[in-house]
C-alpha cells in the first residue's frame, strides 16, 4: 500500500507536508527521536448463549499518538481527533519531554518496501454479517449435538481490521492494513446432579471469512470444546509436587512464552530487572531446546508486516541449542543497548507506548516420536491444554495453568485430572528438558498477551517436550 | 464540549434512535483525561499526557439487540453510529428477556459521594514527578540491598460518565483518582527480587506519604530474598489483606448473575444455604462515600446499593443486572457495568468481605506449621467446579512467626472447602481499591512444592 492510497491520505487528507510539520512540533524541544502512530480501527463481534444470538456490536475508533525520546526519557500524548490542530497540541506536549534547541526539522520520509504476510483479499470485518453470525450459529449446534450431557454452549466471534500509519523522524514511513479474526467456543456438560466441567477452544488468526467457511470450520472447533468438557467428567484430583511433565503440541508452547519470552524482552535486560539479564551466551536449556520468536509468519495471529514502530518483522533464535542467543528489542532498548531492532516494538492502540513484545514464539521440533516420549514415562502427567500463564520476571518465576491434563502410569496415559497450575523457574526449567517431539505444531490462534497494561495478540507453538521435574499443584 | 452539553448529545442519540424505529434505546458517554510520569534509578522516563471518549448506543428493536461505538462524535459519525445498531439488530435473536430496566426501577443515589475533587485539576506536574522521585528515594534508602529499581510511578485522571435511556434516565458524574507505587529490586548474592507498594485516592491528599510507600515496597522486597522451595505438604495457609483481595474476586465471579443463570458457578442454586464459615460476611456497596467501587447509579441507570451477598456464612444475593435478574425471576440489585460495546455486563461496587476481630499478629501466632501467601500468580481458578491451584510466594509460619521466604510453590483446594474453613478473619480491613478483604486464615490447603 501506498501512503496517497491510504485511509489516512484518502479520507483525513493527511498529507506529507503534515506529517513533517508534527514530526518537527515534536522535536522542537530537542527531542532525539520523535513517531506518530496514526490508527484506524474497525471492530465487530458476535456472541451466542443458550442458542440465542444475545449480543452482537460493531465500532470505530481511531487517534494518533506522538513519542518523543530525549536520551534514556520518552515524552507520550495522544489524542482521537486528527485535525491537524488536535495533534499538533499532542505533538507540542510529547516534546516538552526534551529542553533545549530543535536539532532537526527536515525529516525525508521514504516508504520501504516491506512483505505482505496476510494478503487478504476482503477483510473479515468487511464482509456480510449475516455471513458471521452462522459462524456462532454454527458452533452452537455442533457442540451441542456432540453428546447430550453438553447442556451450556457459548460462542464468540470477534473481528478487528486495523489501519495504521508510522511516521518517525528516522524517515520511516510506512502503512499497514492488519485483519484479525477469532472464533472461541466453551461447552459444559454434566452428568446427572454431578458437578458440570467446562471446556474451550478457539482459533483464527490474519486471515479471511473463507478459514472458517474451510480451514478450520466452526464445527473444529465446537466439538474440541464439547470434548475437552466431556473428557474432564471423570477427572480425578490432580497430583501435588515434583514429577516428570509431558507437554502435548501447540497451545502448550506457553511454557516458553512465560519461562523465557518475557524475560527476553529488552527493556528488563537493560534495566537489569530480569532473571536472564547479562546471561547472552550461557546455556539456559537442555541443547534439545531452540526457541524462536517470528513475527513474519504467514496469516498467524502474533504475526505482522512492520511492528508498531514501523519496523519490518523478523525471526529472531532466542536460545540456540539450549544457549541463550539474543534479547526481543524495540527502538528505545536497542538505541540505549547499542543493538538493532528486532521488530519487535509493539503496543495496544494509539494510546500505549510502544515496548518489547513477542510475536509467535515457539520450539523447533525434534527427533522424538511422541508415543515414544509418553511410553518413557513410568509415572508423570501429560498436559494437552492449558489456560493462562503469568510470569515474575525478576525471579524468573512462572506458572501456567492446565485445563485437560492426564496422569500418565506405566508409560501410558490413563485418567483425566483437574485443573492444576505447574509452576517453574525460567532460567531453570527447560535445563530438565529431556526428549522434544518431531511434532511441531502451532497453536490455533487465540493468544492475547498482557503486560504493563497493554494486551496484543500473539502465537505460540511447540513439539511434545518431556520435562523431567515441574511442580505440579494438585491436591492429591 | 462542556458538560452540559455531552448530556444533551446522549439525549440527542436516544432520540435519534427511538425516532429511526428503535422501541427502546441507550446511549452511554465516557471522557476522560490521564496524567503518567514513570521515574526510574532518580530519573524521568516517561511522562505521558492525554485526553479521549468515545460513545456507545444500544438498542432494541422489538427483543432483539443492537450495539455499536464511536469516537467519532461528529455529525456524520453519529450517523454512522445509529445506522450501525440497525445493522447489527438485523443478525440478533429475539430474545424474551431482552430490555431496559422498568421506568421505575431507574433513578439515582441522592448527596455527595465525593468521587471528585477538584484538587486533581491543581496537581503540578513537576510535584508530582518529584513524589514518585521520593518514593524510589526512600525505597533505595531502606537498605543498601535495595540497588535496583523498575521504577515508581505517579498517575493521575479524570473521568466523566454520562448515560441516557429511552425510559426516561438521564444522568451524569466525575470521578477523579492519583495513585502513588514504587517497585523496588531487592539483590544479594544471586537472590533478586522485585515487590512493589501502592496508594490510590480521589483526592490527592489521601494518598499515603511517598516515603512510607517506598519504605514498605523496599521491606515487602528485601522479605522475598533468598526464598526456599518446601516440600509439599498440607498446612494452614494465611492470606495477607493484597492477596485475600484475590478471593473476593472468585467469590464475585462466583455470585456474578450470569455465571448462575447458566449454572457455571459452584455457588449457582446455593442461594438461603450455607457456603462459608459463620465467620464469614461479604458485601457489596456502591455507596460509600469517596472510594473506587462508588457511583451514584449503575451502567443501566439503576441507583447504586448495598448488597450482603454472604451473611455469616449464609449465601443472601447473587449480583444482578437488568437481564440476568429476569432470566432468574429476580429484580436486579443495581449491579450492571458495561464499557461503549455490547449488553450490560455486571460488576460489583465496593465488594469487601467483613472485618473480624483478630488481629493479623494473632492469627500467625497461632499456628505452628502454616504458609503466609504474600503473592499470587496465574489464573488457575475454575469457577465452574471451585478448584483452585496457583503460584504462590510468601513466608513459611513456624511456631508462630514469620521464619523465612518460600518461592516457586502452589497452593491448591477447592473454593467450596475453603470458604467453609475459614478459621480467622483479621481486624486489617482497608480500601484501596474496590474490593477489599482483610487477613484471612484457611483450615488447609495442599502447598506443591518439592
Amino acid at each position: 500500500m501506498r501512503f496517497a492510497d491510504s485511509i489516512f491520505a484518502g479520507r483525513f487528507g493527511i498529507t506529507a507536508r503534515d506529517l513533517n510539520r508534527y514530526l518537527a512540533e515534536a522535536l522542537s524541544q530537542g527531542g532525539d527521536f520523535a513517531d506518530l502512530y496514526f490508527e484506524y480501527l474497525l471492530t465487530s463481534s458476535i456472541g451466542i448463549d443458550e442458542s440465542i444470538v444475545k449480543s452482537a456490536s460493531q465500532g470505530v475508533s481511531m487517534g494518533v499518538g506522538v513519542r518523543v525520546i530525549a536520551g534514556e526519557r520518552t515524552g507520550y500524548a495522544y489524542c482521537d481527533d486528527l485535525s491537524p490542530e488536535k495533534v499538533l497540541k499532542a505533538a507540542n506536549v510529547a516534546a516538552h519531554i526534551a529542553s533545549g534547541p530543535s536539532k532537526i526539522d527536515k525529516f525525508n520520509l521514504n516508504e520501504g518496501l516491506r512483505h505482505n504476510l496476510y494478503p487478504v483479499v476482503t477483510a473479515p470485518t468487511e464482509t456480510a454479517l449475516s455471513a458471521r453470525v452462522d459462524l456462532v450459529k454454527r458452533a452452537d449446534r455442533a457442540a451441542r449435538a456432540y453428546d447430550p450431557r453438553v447442556f451450556q454452549v457459548q460462542a464468540g466471534y470477534a473481528d478487528n481490521l486495523r489501519h495504521v500509519l508510522v511516521a518517525t523522524s528516522d524517515g520511516v514511513l510506512t502503512m499497514d492494513c492488519q485483519p484479525l479474526a477469532r472464533l472461541s467456543v466453551t461447552a459444559l456438560a454434566r452428568r446427572d446432579g454431578e458437578t458440570p466441567q467446562q471446556g474451550h477452544s478457539g482459533g483464527g488468526g490474519r486471515v479471511d471469512l473463507d478459514f472458517f467457511l474451510k480451514d478450520k470450520p466452526p464445527e473444529y472447533f465446537a466439538r474440541e470444546a464439547a470434548r475437552e468438557a466431556i473428557a474432564m467428567l471423570d477427572a480425578a484430583e490432580a497430583p501435588a509436587g515434583e514429577m516428570t511433565v509431558v507437554l502435548g503440541p501447540g497451545w502448550p508452547g506457553i511454557l516458553l512464552h512465560e519461562a523465557v519470552g518475557h524475560g527476553l524482552e529488552a527493556d528488563f535486560n537493560r534495566k537489569g530487572v530480569s532473571a536472564f539479564s547479562g546471561r547472552i551466551g550461557q546455556k539456559v536449556a537442555s541443547e534439545l531446546c531452540t526457541v524462536i520468536d517470528d513475527g513474519t509468519i504467514l496469516n498467524r495471529r502474533g504475526s505482522l508486516n512492520v511492528d508498531d514502530e514501523g519496523h519490518p518483522t523478523q525471526r529472531n533464535v532466542l536460545i540456540e541449542n539450549g544457549v541463550l542467543r539474543g534479547y526481543l528489542q524495540d527502538k528505545l532498548s536497542s538505541t540505549l543497548m547499542g543493538a538493532a531492532s528486532t521488530g519487535s516494538g509493539r503496543r495496544e492502540s494509539y494510546a500505549h507506548i510502544p515496548m518489547p513484545r513477542m510475536t509467535n514464539t515457539f520450539m523447533l521440533a525434534g527427533q522424538s516420536d511422541p508415543d515414544e516420549i509418553v511410553r518413557s514415562v513410568p509415572k508423570g502427567l501429560y498436559c494437552a491444554n492449558f489456560g493462562g500463564g503469568q510470569v515474575d520476571i525478576t525471579n524468573g518465576n512462572f506458572v501456567f495453568s492446565a485445563s485437560e491434563s492426564y496422569l500418565i502410569e506405566d508409560g501410558k496415559i490413563t485418567r483425566p485430572v483437574r485443573n492444576a497450575t505447574l509452576i517453574g523457574n525460567g532460567p531453570e526449567a527447560l535445563k530438565y528438558v529431556s526428549m522434544v517431539g518431531h511434532d511441531l505444531k502451532l497453536d490455533e490462534g487465540v493468544g492475547t498477551c498482557g503486560k504493563a497494561g497493554q494486551s496484543v495478540p500473539v502465537g505460540l507453538g511447540i513439539p511434545t517436550v518431556k520435562i523431567d521435574r515441574m511442580t505440579v499443584g494438585g491436591t492429591a | 464540549m462542556n458538560g452540559i452539553h455531552l448530556l444533551e448529545l446522549a439525549n440527542d442519540v436516544v432520540r435519534k434512535a427511538v425516532s429511526a424505529g428503535a422501541s427502546d434505546a441507550e446511549c452511554t458517554i465516557g471522557e476522560g483525561d490521564e496524567f503518567s510520569a514513570e521515574v526510574r534509578m532518580r530519573e524521568i522516563e516517561s511522562l505521558k499526557e492525554a485526553g479521549s471518549r468515545g460513545m456507545g448506543l444500544r438498542i432494541l428493536v422489538g427483543q432483539r439487540t443492537g450495539s455499536s461505538y464511536t469516537s467519532d462524535l461528529s455529525g456524520e459519525g453519529i450517523e454512522r453510529l445509529v445506522r450501525s445498531a440497525f445493522e447489527i439488530a438485523e443478525i440478533t435473536t429475539e430474545d424474551p428477556f431482552a430490555g431496559l430496566p422498568d421506568a421505575g426501577e431507574l433513578g439515582s443515589v441522592e448527596g455527595d459521594l465525593k468521587l471528585y475533587s477538584t484538587a486533581i485539576e491543581n496537581l503540578d506536574p513537576a510535584h508530582n514527578i518529584e513524589l514518585a522521585k521520593q518514593a524510589e528515594a526512600a525505597a533505595f534508602a531502606a537498605d543498601p540491598r535495595i540497588s535496583n529499581s523498575d521504577g515508581a510511578s505517579f498517575d493521575s485522571g479524570t473521568s466523566r460518565h454520562i448515560f441516557a435511556n429511552s425510559r426516561g434516565f438521564s444522568g451524569e458524574y466525575r470521578t477523579s483518582s492519583c495513585s502513588l507505587s514504587a517497585s523496588p529490586v531487592a539483590r544479594d548474592g544471586d537472590s533478586m527480587e522485585r515487590d512493589y507498594w501502592f496508594s490510590m485516592a480521589r483526592d490527592p491528599g489521601g494518598l499515603q506519604p511517598a516515603a512510607e510507600i517506598g519504605r514498605i515496597a523496599a521491606q515487602r522486597a528485601l522479605r522475598r530474598l533468598h526464598p526456599v522451595k518446601v516440600d509439599t505438604q498440607k498446612v494452614p495457609v494465611v492470606f495477607e489483606p493484597r492477596t485475600a483481595r484475590s478471593l473476593l474476586d472468585s467469590i464475585f465471579d462466583a455470585v456474578h448473575g450470569m455465571s448462575i443463570y447458566r449454572q457455571e458457578s459452584f455457588l449457582a442454586g446455593k442461594l438461603g444455604e450455607r457456603v462459608a464459615g459463620e465467620n464469614v460476611t461479604v458485601i457489596d456497596d456502591a455507596t460509600l462515600p469517596g472510594l473506587f467501587g462508588t457511583s451514584p447509579f449503575d451502567d443501566e441507570g439503576v441507583p447504586s446499593r448495598r448488597t450482603p451477598v454472604i451473611e455469616r456464612g449464609v449465601l443472601k444475593s447473587y449480583l444482578l443486572n437488568t437481564y440476568a435478574a429476569r432470566k432468574l425471576g429476580m429484580k436486579t440489585t443495581g449491579n450492571a457495568s458495561r464499557g461503549l460495546a455490547g449488553n450490560a455486563g455486571i460488576g460489583h461496587g465496593n465488594f469487601f468481605l467483613e472485618a473480624g476481630v483478630q488481629t493479623p499478629d494473632r492469627i500467625v501466632a497461632g499456628i505452628s506449621n502454616g504458609f503466609f501467601v504474600t503473592g499470587l500468580m496465574g489464573f488457575g481458578v475454575n469457577i465452574v467446579t471451585g478448584d483452585y491451584s496457583r503460584g504462590a510466594t510468601g513466608m513459611w509460619i513456624r511456631n508462630g512467626e514469620l521464619a523465612f521466604a518460600v518461592s516457586e510453590v502452589t497452593i491448591a483446594g477447592n473454593l467450596r472447602d475453603m470458604l467453609l474453613s475459614v478459621e480467622a478473619v483479621g481486624s486489617d480491613l482497608e480500601f484501596s481499591g474496590a474490593m477489599a478483604a482483610p487477613t484471612l486464615k484457611i483450615g488447609e490447603m495442599t502447598v506443591g512444592g518439592k
